[in-house]
This record gives structure tokens, C-alpha cells and sequence, in this order.
């Protein structure tokens, strides 16, 4: 009897090894053998400066630059559900950064999320949408990085929830959600749905962690912060017109919206050096897909938000009210009300929690839109006061509920850009 | 409305409109003119005061949230040796910002005794000083960290 169980287990043994050693097997990506790094002088100039544009339309230097770092050189952490990744070092230093890859190893790490060694790399990675780059914007990317200043700098290693270290579940993560898609014909749609990925962080996610293809650009979230949604639901209170979107995607601001926050920040600041017909081609696209809301007046419930929210109104007077209410100084330099901005409409009051959290800050050395933050100021009950205050008086949206659990919440996950 | 407001330790009644900032509290009920009224908008911290031991502007911090917390100026600190640092590197010109410098100092370095040149400039960033003394307030953070 003994011996009969003991055989069972050996079989079971054999056929769990068998079934483990066929997905490594399958999971296994070869190796492609390193290179001396390229001589710099090496690449047409011409095809360098495109590189460089590209660079900034895919928001590269984004995650892989830490804070006050080297350009390109890796190390700034990204929080995600499954832990935190750290954007590695793609310049071209031979040992820590790309400088031992050749093309074809760039092109397959790009396109199918593998290293020139082949380890599978993670979906933070966007070759969800990086898979339908066109070749020429390869050879061109890769000769913009092979250009760079070579730092030698080992990005920290990835801390994730057990067992996703284990590099080669992966595969099985590419064979359930990665699909090989044409690259669009139209500039604009080529750049946001490829290049730019813009869907990865306003697209909504699934259980693992990939993008939902049935609904693009619905909203979703990154580093704990909301992307509002870009297409028929987006809750803006005025429209969004391709001239506005150019604008924001410039500067980092619209005078119909608000100042670029929370991961937008930064992206607004890459897509500053971009060339303006991408802009331009890019802000055409997405003003197809998003809600045109009707271009109301500001919308103001003054006296039925005090009414609903005392409290709320109180520390509103106290604490914004000498930069944001009717006739302070700061509006009557044409900022815009609080109702054209999009956090006070969105479904989660997150973004606005963290905006009075955080307050928004240029990079050291930058300049942009300043607001002190309130972390200190308010306890999480003063906040969610505020905030049902702030949704009550700028918006028509129902109210948000639990709001002070939303706020304990978002101190929580909520990362400064 | 009256709220019960502790400053350096001392409870005082304070009967007034909840949404009044505590700067006006400070400067106008309690005679405490250390912390200064710079922009009134929470963007230069010539009004930096501690509340709970956090730097915060007061001239954005409304009465009704300070229930129950502690609040410190600079009165509070005494002659302690950020002041000696801050006279010793000679940081003050016009001298408007340097109580909510060395508030917002005072709150780092309890935290962290010894801060590395990075964290200083970092946790500093919000407070300006038009006279551009940046350098030597700087300097005087560091070596009231460094003193004994």
C-alpha cells in the first residue's frame, strides 16, 4: 500500500518536472551575443536628432532618469500592484546599460520584452505597445541611446510580490496577452497607441496587470494616481479641442483645464521638446476619441456647498480661498476655476485628494505651476471634508463616499511624481 | 466659535472665525511676531511654524484644523543652536524669512540629526529668501547640524 502511494508520488513527481521543464523550455529566449559598444561617430546625424525627437514622444528619459540622475541612466523606482520596478539603465555603458546590445537585440527587447540575453523583461515595460514600432523608428531610437553619455549605474533590483521574480512565468504572460499588432497608418493614432503608449497608464487593467484591449483609454491608474479616460467618458467640464490638447500636451497646461499633475507632470515635460506636427498629430487623434464636452461657464454652487459641507467650507476659506476663490488674485490673472479642471468630475476622488496632499511642484531647478502642499495641514477628516466641499460647490457629479478611508488610502499609495 | 489652541506648550481660548489662519492667531491675539506674513498664499514660508513637529505654512492653516495639536514658533525654540548657527554664518540680511527657515530646519533636524547636503537643499525647497542669502542659510543648517 505504501509502496503503491510512494510510486503515485513519483509519477506525480515526474509528470509535474516533465510539465515544468516543457513551459522553461518554452519560456527559454537565446541569448544574443554582446557587441562592442558602437562608435558614436558611427551614426548619421540626421538619424541621431530623429532619435532624440522619437525619444521624447515615447517619454523614455521619464522612467528610466531618476530624480536629479543622468539622463537614460535607470534607478527611478515604479510603484506598482505587484511591487516596485526600477527603470533601468539604457545608455550605452557596456556593462550596467545597453552599450553590448546590437540592433536586433534592441529591436527584440522593444518588440517582444526581452533582454539582449535573453530574460524576459516586465509589461512596465510598454512593449504591449512598443511591439508595432516601425523599423525605421528603431534604427533611429537606437541610434539616439548609442549616442548618450555612457553611465555606469546598476539600477536596484526589482522588489515584487513572490513568486513574480521568477522571471520566466512571463512567457506565459506574453502568450496570454501580448498580440502582434499592425502599426496604424495614421501619424497620430501611430503615436499615441504606439510611441507615446499613452494607454498605459489611461487604459484600465486587468487581474495581471494587462491593459483591457475592449476598453481603450477608459481610464486607468498609474503610481497610484487616476488617468482620467480619454474617450466618450471623459467627465471634463469644457471641451477638449485638438488646439487645447496640443496646448497641454506642450506646456503642461490649458487654461480650459488645469496644470498637468501626478505622472502627467513629466510627460507633459518630455512632450515639450517634441516636434510640433507630432503634437499637433497626436492632439488631432485624441480629440476624435475623447467627450467634447459643451463649453459651459465656470460652474459655481457656492452657497449649496456651504449648506451640505460647513466644515468643508471652513477650511476652504482658511486654506484655499486666498488663490482659488472668485476675484483672489490668482484667478484674476486667468487661472481657471476649480470646475475646469478634471479631478473634481472624475469617479475617484484620488487624484484630488492628492493634489492637496502633494500640492504641485516643478522639479528642482524647473519652473511650472506651484501649489503648497496640505499633508500636514489637514488630518484625513479635515480632508474629506474638504473634498466633499470642493466635489459639492465645482461639480454636478454625485458625491464621493468614504471619503476620509479614500484619503488614509491615498497617503498610502499615492507617489510624488 | 472658541478653540482651544496650544502654542509652545501654553493653551490659550482663542474666540474667533474658524476659517481666520493661524498667522493672524499668532501675531495679532497671542503677540507672537516671530512668524511673517510673506505672500498669505503658502508659496515663499516666511510663515513656517511646527504644528505636530511639521513644518506648515500658517498663513493657509486654518484655525479649525489646529484643535488638539501643537503649534511652535520660533519664540518657543529659545537661543538653541540653529539661532547660534544662523548668527554665526551671518544667514540673516533683510532677516523676514529666517524664522520660517529656521522652523522648517528645526523640524528636520529632529527628525534627522544629520542630514546629508541633498536631504538640506531638498526639505528647504519651499522657503524662499529675496535678499538671496540661500548659501549662508544653508551653511547655517549644516552647521547646526553639526555642532554638538
Amino acid at each position: 500500500m505504501a509502496r503503491r502511494a510512494a510510486r503515485l508520488a513519483g509519477y506525480v513527481l515526474c509528470g509535474v518536472l516533465a510539465a515544468g521543464a516543457i513551459a522553461l523550455a518554452l519560456s527559454h529566449r537565446a541569448s544574443i551575443a554582446a557587441i562592442p559598444r558602437p562608435d558614436p561617430a558611427s551614426f548619421a546625424k540626421d538619424l541621431v536628432e530623429r532619435g532624440a525627437a522619437l525619444a521624447r514622444i515615447g517619454n523614455c528619459a521619464v522612467c528610466h532618469t531618476q530624480a536629479g540622475g543622468a539622463l537614460y541612466a535607470g534607478g527611478r523606482a515604479l510603484a506598482t500592484p505587484f511591487g516596485t520596478i526600477y527603470g533601468t539603465n539604457i545608455t550605452p555603458d557596456e556593462a550596467s546599460g545597453i552599450g553590448s546590445w546590437p540592433k536586433d537585440a534592441f529591436a527584440r527587447a522593444l518588440r517582444e520584452g526581452v533582454a539582449r540575453d535573453g530574460t524576459h523583461l516586465y509589461p512596465a515595460f510598454p512593449y504591449e505597445h512598443f511591439n508595432a514600432l516601425a523599423d525605421a523608428d528603431i534604427d533611429a531610437l537606437y541610434a539616439f541611446l548609442m549616442t548618450r553619455p555612457a553611465v555606469a549605474q546598476q539600477a536596484p533590483a526589482n522588489r515584487l510580490i513572490p513568486p513574480l521574480g521568477f522571471r520566466p512565468l512571463l512567457a506565459g504572460w506574453k502568450l496570454l496577452f501580448l498580440h502582434r499588432d499592425a502599426a496604424p497608418a495614421d501619424r497620430g493614432a501611430y503615436l499615441v497607441q504606439v510611441l507615446a503608449h499613452c494607454g498605459a497608464c489611461h487604459t484600465p487593467r486587468n487581474g495581471l496587470g494587462a491593459e483591457r484591449r475592449d476598453r481603450p483609454f477608459a481610464g486607468g491608474w498609474s503610481e497610484g494616481w487616476y488617468a482620467p479616460p480619454l474617450d466618450g467618458s471623459n467627465p471634463s467640464h469644457r471641451a477638449w479641442s485638438e488646439d487645447r490638447i496640443a496646448g497641454y500636451l506642450r506646456t503642461g497646461f490649458d487654461s480650459n483645464h488645469a496644470a498637468a499633475a501626478g505622472p502627467m507632470g513629466p510627460v507633459a515635460r518630455s512632450l515639450s521638446g517634441a516636434p510640433d506636427a507630432d503634437i499637433r498629430a497626436i492632439a488631432a487623434y485624441v480629440a476624435k476619441w475623447i467627450r467634447q464636452a459643451p463649453d459651459a461657464p465656470a460652474l459655481d454652487r457656492r452657497e449649496a456647498a456651504a449648506q451640505i459641507q460647513p466644515a468643508g467650507a471652513t477650511l476652504f476659506a482658511g486654506a484655499c480661498a486666498a488663490c482659488h476663490e472668485n476675484g483672489a488674485p490668482m484667478m484674476l490673472q486667468g487661472r481657471p476655476p476649480l470646475s475646469f479642471g478634471t479631478p473634481l468630475h472624475e469617479t475617484t476622488p484620488r487624484d484630488a485628494i492628492l493634489i492637496v496632499l502633494q500640492g504641485l511642484a516643478p522639479p528642482l531647478g524647473d519652473s511650472g505651476p506651484a501649489m503648497p502642499a496640505f499633508g500636514d495641514t489637514f488630518d484625513d477628516r479635515q480632508l474629506a471634508d474638504l473634498t466633499a466641499y470642493l466635489r459639492a460647490r465645482f461639480s454636478t457629479q454625485p458625491a464621493w463616499s468614504s471619503l476620509e478611508r479614500e484619503v488614509a488610502a491615498a497617503r498610502k499609495e499615492g507617489n510624488a511624481p | 466659535m472658541t478653540v482651544t489652541l496650544n502654542v509652545n506648550g501654553r493653551d490659550h481660548a482663542i474666540d474667533g472665525d474658524p476659517a481666520t489662519p493661524l498667522l493672524y492667531v499668532l501675531r495679532d491675539d497671542l503677540a507672537l511676531n516671530g512668524a511673517k506674513y510673506g505672500c498669505g498664499l503658502g508659496q515663499c514660508g516666511a510663515c513656517t511654524v511646527l504644528v505636530d513637529d511639521k513644518p506648515v505654512f500658517a498663513c493657509v492653516t486654518p484655525l479649525a484644523t489646529l484643535a488638539g495639536r501643537r503649534v511652535r514658533t520660533v519664540e518657543g525654540l529659545g537661543n538653541g543652536k540653529l539661532q547660534q548657527a544662523f548668527a554665526t554664518e551671518q544667514a540673516a540680511q533683510c532677516g523676514y524669512c529666517i524664522a520660517g527657515m529656521i522652523m522648517r530646519a528645526q523640524a528636520l533636524l529632529e527628525r534627522n540629526p544629520s542630514p546629508s547636503e541633498a536631504q538640506i537643499r531638498a526639505h528647504m525647497q519651499p522657503n524662499l529668501c529675496r535678499c538671496g542669502t540661500h548659501m549662508r542659510i544653508l551653511r547655517a543648517v549644516r552647521r547646526a547640524a553639526e555642532a554638538p
